[in-house]
């Protein structure tokens, strides 16, 4: 993190500004250093520290051992686990239909786009809204002649109704943000790698399995880690379509933090939500090396 | 998904090499109208919700209870979304929401632009780390650390501030920043820079004259991007306020004991300026997050 001002000091004697990245960059760096590096140290610390400020496991195993920490670690697992591939093959089949270049390319992008702009909360009460007894789903249901009365989706006694729920709201909310990275990937494939493939008869599904999906690994891979680390901190969606019903690791993290005012715990938490994300990224960059890694 | 049609759109269907009659052809007209029908089937899935919830944003409150709910409204009105407005304490959100994104855009602005051009214009020893430091922010949950800030915000006694929320949201969005910036400032051409220095800019002026103008709009893409990010940020909104709450911050530690009309029309507040936004920066969207992605 230091290594940028401890390398100015040697200097650049091929231009006469040699300072000048230095200064440009030190804002950033110092503002990264308080407000990123520092808060994730002290998350450390206050997830190992004990009641009058010593080192302690006390609140690691206050977290541990509380009777929704089960819950909530597989729960997140599993909705990463789920809404990950999902979203996934829902937006490579966004990003394809956009780079067919149908007539209208534009609108179906900002189409395809428009969730991008729309915030977790937001999301979540669109959906309570469809889901809800009283919601659209049941209302189009009962009008169809399917249901008699309305069923209730959103119950806390059926837990894997409720998380399928948010499945659905999640890849509806954050679909999108792979899509454009997709799409962005696909641009930078040379069209005649897909003529090529056209002309020695390649159908369109070979062409995706053996031209695109290689070509487009590295884009794949910055969409995968971001989905990942952004489905680890899911929570307001959670909290709009299941209220406490459902335990989240950052839900948890907010409950210790704002109902039973435990920093600590909180932290402990957070903590988690870090290295489970950090240790999904090693994962993804070792699973999908890219050409460049490989050679070197 | 094998729905797939590719640079098939530069040759026309009836060209004289492509008989009508051509099996390929053929086969590729059907691949063809499938990729429409693809295309509708996913626009539908992003669009009939953000409808829906407009509706019930627009109906009156008493016909909002009704069962089951016609799918057009009978009648439209206002009345939900004035109650929501008028509801203690949403202006006050709305406005401390719209304050929090204002200063996020600038300090991230003001903090990473000049590191984006750094990257862009300079070679210089520790390049590649910064950027790789930059790059590696992604791989932590920035969200979470609200956690540990909250804790020194109140030792330095502006915790419950809009300016604490502000200060989270920026290193939030900081690495964004210097990463769009850099690639905004790398398709500015450095020759046109060059050229005003040899005729007698000095380096700040031939950035604001020449550079500047150039980047602009790129700019201004990313920074309303910044904004969005702001205005739809709540883990954070709501560890590090009790009383100065952003909008999606009273929201939700109000949801469990608002009324339904409440939060349809708060959802419908939250969603609306980000459909405008995103067909503001349309144009930029793909190149925005294709050069993140790389």
């Amino acid at each position: 993190m230091a290594s940028a001002p401890a390398v100015a000091a040697k200097g650049d004697t091929r231009r006469r500004l040699g300072w000048a990245p230095y200064a440009l960059l030190a804002p950033s760096l110092v503002y990264l250093a308080v407000f990123f590096a520092l808060p994730m140290v002290n998350a450390f610390g206050l997830a190992f520290q004990s009641e009058a400020g010593g080192y302690s496991l006390e609140p690691v195993r206050r977290m541990l051992g509380d009777g929704r920490f089960g819950d909530a670690l597989r729960t997140t697992l599993l909705l990463v686990v789920i809404i990950v591939p999902i979203q996934f093959a829902v937006a490579m089949s966004m990003a394809l239909v956009v780079n067919a270049r149908l007539r209208g390319t534009d609108l179906w992008l900002y189409i395809f786009a428009l969730p991008l702009g729309i915030s977790e909360l937001a999301a979540g009460i669109v959906w309570f809204s469809i889901f809800t007894e009283q919601g659209w789903l049941n209302s189009f249901l009962t009008q169809l002649g399917v249901l008699d009365r309305p069923f209730i989706f959103l119950n806390y006694q059926r837990p894997v109704l409720l998380i399928l729920t948010i499945v659905v709201a999640e890849a509806w909310r954050a679909t999108s943000i792979i899509m454009v990275i997709l799409v962005a990937g696909l641009q930078g494939i040379p069209r005649d790698y897909l003529e090529a493939a056209d002309v020695f008869g390649a159908t369109p599904w070979q062409r995706v399995r053996h031209v695109i999906l290689p070509l487009l690994r590295p884009s794949i891979r910055v969409a995968l880690i971001l989905r990942t680390i952004l489905a680890f901190q899911v929570f307001a969606t959670v909290i709009a379509l299941a209220g406490s019903a459902t335990n989240v690791l950052a839900g948890e993290a907010y409950r210790w933090y704002q109902n039973l005012r435990d920093a600590r715990v909180a932290a402990a938490y957070a903590t988690l939500i870090l290295i489970l994300s950090v240790a999904s990224t090693v994962l993804f960059l070792l699973l999908l090396p890219t050409e460049e890694d490989r050679s070197a | 998904m094998s729905t797939v049609e590719q640079g098939q759109s530069a040759v026309p269907a009836r060209s004289p090499g492509r008989p009508n009659h051509n099996p390929a052809a053929r086969r590729r007209r059907q691949v063809r109208a499938l990729t429409y029908l693809a295309a509708v089937l996913l626009s539908l899935f992003v669009l009939v919700p953000i409808y829906l919830v407009t509706v019930t944003a627009f109906t009156p409150q008493e016909v909002s209870y009704d069962f089951p709910k016609p799918l057009v409204p009978g009648t439209v009105s206002a009345e939900t979304v004035r109650f929501f407005a008028g509801s203690t304490g949403v202006l006050p959100a709305l406005w401390r929401s719209v304050v929090v994104a204002a200063l996020t855009l600038v300090l991230s602005t003001l903090l990473g632009a000049p590191a984006g051009y750094a990257l862009a214009r300079y070679a210089f020893r520790g390049k590649s780390a910064y950027g790789l430091l930059i790059l590696s922010t992604r791989a932590f949950p920035i969200v979470i650390l609200s956690i540990p800030l909250a804790v020194t915000f109140i030792t330095w006694g502006i915790y419950d501030t809009t300016y604490s929320v502000a200060l989270m949201h920026t290193a939030l969005a900081l690495p964004f920043t210097v990463l769009i910036t850099s690639s905004i400032f790398v398709s500015v051409p450095r020759e046109l820079e060059e050229a005003a220095r040899t005729l007698g800019c000095t380096p700040l002026g031939a950035f604001v004259k020449v550079v500047l103008p150039l980047a602009l709009p790129g700019l201004a893409a990313a920074a309303i991007f910044t904004f969005v990010l702001s205005w739809n940020e709540v883990f954070a909104a709501v560890i590090l306020t009790l009383r100065q709450r952003t909008l999606p911050a009273l929201v939700l530690a109000a949801l469990n004991t608002s009324p339904l009309p409440f939060r349809f029309a708060a959802a419908w507040f939250m969603l609306a300026p980000s459909l405008v936004v995103i067909f503001i920066i349309r144009r930029y969207l793909l190149g925005l997050w294709g050069r993140v992605a790389r």
